[in-house]
């Protein structure tokens, strides 16, 4: 657990569609994540970003095009037990009949990796790194929003993934826990080469940890590239979602 | 419903193929077994108590006015034993540990707690629907074996302080014991064995299905029960034919 383990895997999406009741939700995606880069995925509501990172991880299966995870497609089962592959949901997902302890060393008890004592202590660790010390023993109720999401992430960092999605990371936190989830975010990127695949409304977080920024809209790729290439781009849809503030801006005044 | 069906099967299918794992999943199991008997122990042997009692109260003044009363233990022990334990004690894990199977798998489902099982490469089957098959399929016939023996109690209450049966315990119980082979009993375990399965298997096919936040959370809960129940009595119908067959 201490020894830089996970080295990143590749991620490539080839002309991904998937439509709803007749409705397009993802529309000829195309896009390359190379190993051991940070890809923000960013978009308004409704954009298609959720549907697309369960695509992503295997949960949702499209009506068209493939996704390889390492050059091989993520629908063959065996894909996920050959890489390390982990996910921090929006709403954390900890398991309510478990307590955190439970929850963070889930992984490893289920699949016989270490003995308990063992991961008891690699628990503890996580937990220690994310600021979560005394903690193990409550359940996921007794804790706060953002405290749940940082169990998510001690939970997913118990795999020692080579790839990982955020699901909105920063949802619902204040600022300083949403930065220092954005330092870990970036501090594991850089310091085990993991290829991590964020969604997020957050333009702080996006522009602050990303390699490369995808602006989704309607199912399609507005924009993609380095933060710098995103902001500059001239696309009026891109502009208004990457300025839109909250200054009031009256109504022209009637004649 | 045609599809329902069919995934029930392939889930039970899936379930049975998941049988290697059990031991790894044996403190779950007890968990369940000690959730299903804490929260039905007590609820059964009331119930039983009372169907055995009702079940004197409705024959004993019939058999007395024609001279039969010294029947009335066989007749309530068969009628318990093959029949009422079984099937009312199916009803009632029905109704009370099916729903809460249906109500957590349901909410896990909604709250993404099975995907990110998937995620962590943990098989729903082997962690959830597996530990609480085998502790149903363990516990309502043990719950049966216990109602047999409340419910024929109650039948030998009533039928010794009921003025119009006034029928000894000991009378009460020769005919229980002329009239009952351990083969009736056998039956009702059997019988209550395949509800169990039924149960268990329904339940969490309508936990691992439900969509749509809380208030499929409660349909699922609603169909699991009401499913079970119908498939109860129709399978009661069904195994009471081939065992009776089987018995002649």
């Amino acid at each position: 657990m201490n020894a830089p383990a996970p080295q990143g895997i590749g991620l490539q999406v080839r002309d991904l569609c998937k439509s709803y009741n007749g409705h397009a939700v993802l529309n000829h995606l195309t896009f390359d994540v190379p190993a051991g880069e940070i890809f923000v995925l960013m978009g308004p509501s409704g954009s298609g970003k959720t549907v697309l990172l369960k695509h992503l991880i295997g949960l949702e299966s499209p009506d068209a095009g493939e996704i390889l995870v390492a050059g091989q497609p993520v629908s063959d089962p065996g894909v996920m037990t050959r890489y390390r592959v982990a996910m921090v949901f929006q709403s954390g997902a900890l398991l309510n009949s478990l307590t955190v302890g439970e929850n963070v060393g889930l992984y490893l008890s289920e699949h016989r990796l270490k003995p308990p004592a063992d991961i008891a202590r690699v628990v503890a660790e996580k937990l220690e790194l994310l600021g979560l010390k005394g903690t193990t023993d409550k359940t996921p109720a007794e804790l706060s929003g953002g405290m749940k999401k940082r169990v998510a992430i001690a939970r997913a960092l118990v795999v020692e993934p080579q790839l990982i999605f955020y699901d909105e990371p920063t949802s619902e936190l204040d600022p300083l826990i949403a930065v220092t989830i954005g330092r870990e975010i970036l501090n594991l990127n850089r310091r085990l080469q993991v290829t991590s695949i964020v969604v997020t409304h957050d333009r702080d977080l996006a522009f602050g940890i990303a390699d490369r920024v995808a602006l989704l809209h309607e199912g399609e790729i507005l924009a993609l590239g380095s933060p710098d290439d995103v902001q500059a781009n001239p696309n009026p849809l891109v502009q208004r979602f990457l300025k839109a503030d909250f200054r009031f801006t009256p109504e022209p005044a009637l004649p | 419903m045609f599809q329902d069906i069919g995934e029930i099967l392939l889930l039970l299918g899936r379930t049975l193929r998941a049988l290697p794992h059990t031991l790894r999943q044996q403190r779950k199991v007890c968990d369940q077994l000690f959730e299903i008997g804490n929260a039905s122990l007590l609820m059964a042997c009331v119930l039983s108590l009372f169907i055995g009692g009702v079940l004197a109260l409705q024959t004993g003044p019939t058999l007395a006015e024609r001279g039969l009363q010294s029947f009335i233990g066989q007749l309530v022990g068969l009628a318990v034993c093959r029949e009422l334990a079984p099937v009312m004690m199916a009803v009632l894990i029905a109704g009370r540990i099916g729903s809460a199977m249906a109500a957590e798998i349901g909410s896990m489902r909604v709250y993404q707690e099975i995907d990110a099982l998937r995620t962590m490469n943990i098989n729903p089957v082997h962690y959830l629907v597996l530990p609480r098959l085998i502790a149903i399929s363990i516990g309502l016939p043990v719950l049966v074996l216990f109602a047999i023996l409340v419910g024929w109690m109650g039948g030998a209450i009533v039928s010794c302080f009921n003025e119009a049966i006034a029928v000894s315990f000991e009378s009460y119980f020769n005919s229980l014991r002329q009239g009952i082979e351990p083969l009736d009993v056998v039956n009702g375990l059997l019988k209550s064995f395949a509800f169990a399965v039924v149960i268990g298997v329904v339940s969490c096919h309508q936990g691992l299905s439900t969509i749509g936040g809380p208030r499929g959370i409660g349909r699922s809960v609603t169909k699991a029960v009401v499913n079970s129940i119908v498939l109860i009595l129709l399978l009661d119908y069904f195994l009471t034919r081939i065992l009776m067959h089987l018995h002649t």
